[in-house]
């Protein structure tokens, strides 16, 4: 049986409280894309495919190497090509594993309505929880990253587990298993970031100068992490935000409008509650009686008269 | 229970804020969630070690199948992936080797040999006994046609020229020393295998 449960829980949508930690010791884990060594093969896509059962439909050509042309229900992972020519005239094919970040931050869940529909679980992986999805889509607005696809299917919402199952029995997910050109790592958060920190070292020594990480601080780093050979430009990697941010509508109506209609409504019940204690129940006098009566007579005779 | 209008009102209202709140965010966090995590789906699956089919490669293979091979269980194969412990590929798998499950179970996966005969249009499945009889036949009256003894030096040689043999590439060691005793001692100099590439 899985080993993550509830106590595993750091965060859970539209819950203000989350579960006391039991467990506290676990470590957090991390998936490095080192995008310079990518070739762009799609084992990552097909394994994520086999092993979460998944099986897209058969699209059509689209004059591009990005097959299918987005991420789907079906779809957790793509490869996104972009052609890109430097400053020395130079084309660079920049080729990026895209799919869920994994952020220490979700938006997702910031702006999840249903409690624990989306969870973050103490080793970092975001999951969502179909059983309790109402498919309402806020985590598709709530993402930084335009990640999480509503199915049209079951209308509920679906986006990388970062193979939450594997991980909890100890293995890696199964698209880290499948790279052949390791590109993608899997380990510890700690492990990856000193990984990626001697790849970063190696990129500069061959004319990479502004080589780096992508943990962006915005959503409080993430757990799926690039190593970058422009890591000054994100965006040159098919739309890698250069500076990941949860909506602003999400953070005002999470973070602002929801207290304060709560306080409203509280504040309503409660002065209800003393209207009733101070003036009391409308009572109903005698001549309030007789008014309806007398109205209710003109009603029935002018219903007898015509 | 008799319940009056008012007091009927009174209680579905009650009902209702207390649903409210709860829904607001004030529930009970704490009450315990079933496990949420999909079930792992290889725990018990029987782990078989084979080559991928694909190129000469022959990266390492696990086929995971359902069932512990007991008398009345029939085993089918759920799930491959690579081998850690095959020097070749480590673990990994290329796109094609990834999705080798759905190799396995294509409908259109060939599963037995067909023959086409001279002169018909179409191919029709045959059993293994004919195919193999039939090629041994084939084989054994073209070698005593063209088969020569000797070069136009007079030298002796072992030289089968009219037949040609393509091996196949995903082969271990073992097939691949028989394969080549197999044909070299038939004397065939045209023989090539994808695994030279």
């Amino acid at each position: 049986m899985s080993d993550l449960q509830s106590q595993d829980y750091v965060r859970r949508s539209a819950t203000t409280m989350t579960p006391p930690m039991a467990r506290s010791h676990e470590d957090q884990v991390a998936k490095l894309i080192d995008v310079s060594r990518c070739i762009g093969c799609k084992a990552c896509q097909s394994a994520c495919m086999e092993w979460n059962d998944l099986r897209p439909e058969i699209g059509h050509f689209e004059g591009s190497y990005e097959n299918p042309m987005d991420l789907g229900p079906s779809v957790w992972t793509l490869m996104k090509f972009n052609e890109y020519e430097n400053e020395q005239g130079n084309l660079e094919w920049l080729i990026r594993k895209d799919g869920c970040m994994h952020c220490e931050d979700p938006g997702c869940l910031k702006a999840c309505p249903a409690p624990g529909a989306i969870v973050q679980y103490a080793n970092g992986i975001v999951d969502f929880i179909s059983d309790k999805c109402i498919g309402c889509g806020y985590c598709v607005k709530g993402c930084p990253f335009d990640i999480p696809r509503i199915s049209k299917t079951d209308h509920k919402a679906y986006k990388c587990t970062l193979c939450s199952d594997r991980v909890t029995v100890g293995l890696e997910p199964a698209c880290v298993k499948a790279c052949p050109t390791g590109a993608i790592m899997f380990g510890s958060k700690t492990d990856m970031t000193h990984w990626a920190g001697e790849r970063i070292e190696d990129l500069k020594s061959r004319g990479f100068e502004n080589a780096g990480l992508y943990d962006p601080p915005e959503v409080q780093g993430t757990h799926v992490m690039y190593v970058l050979h422009h890591a000054d430009r994100p965006s040159l990697y098919s739309g890698l935000p250069d500076e990941p941010r949860i909506s602003p509508v999400v953070q005002a109506w999470k973070g602002i409008l929801k207290p304060l209609a709560v306080i409203g409504i509280a504040a309503a019940a409660l002065a209800g509650f003393f209207h009733w204690v101070t003036v009391g129940p409308n009572e109903v006098q005698d001549e309030d009686e007789a008014e309806a009566d007398r109205a209710m007579r003109e009603v029935e005779e002018e219903e007898k008269s015509p | 229970m008799a319940m009056t209008r008012r007091e009927f009102i009174k209680f579905t209202g009650l009902g209702l804020t207390a649903s409210s709140l709860g829904l607001l965010g004030f529930g009970a966090a704490g009450v315990a969630q079933a496990a949420a995590v999909r079930p792992f789906k290889l725990t018990h699956a029987t782990e078989t070690r084979n080559t991928c089919t694909y190129c000469s490669v022959a990266c390492g293979i696990l086929i995971y199948s359902m069932g512990d091979r007991a008398k009345n269980a029939v085993s089918n194969i759920i799930h491959i992936e690579g081998d850690p412990d095959h020097p070749v590929n480590r673990g990994t798998l290329c796109p094609k080797g990834s999705a080798l499950l759905d190799i396995v179970h294509a409908p259109t996966r060939l599963k037995a040999p067909r023959y086409r005969e001279p002169g018909s249009a179409e191919f029709k499945e045959v059993s293994w006994d004919f195919a193999l009889d039939r090629i041994a036949r084939l084989i054994k009256d073209d070698r005593d046609k063209h088969f020569q003894t000797t070069n136009a030096n007079g030298t002796t040689v072992n030289r089968w020229t009219s037949v040609g043999m393509l091996a196949a590439s995903a082969s271990s060691s073992e097939t691949a020393f028989l394969t080549w005793k197999v044909a070299r001692s038939l004397g065939m100099v045209v023989f090539d295998n994808q695994a030279r590439v």
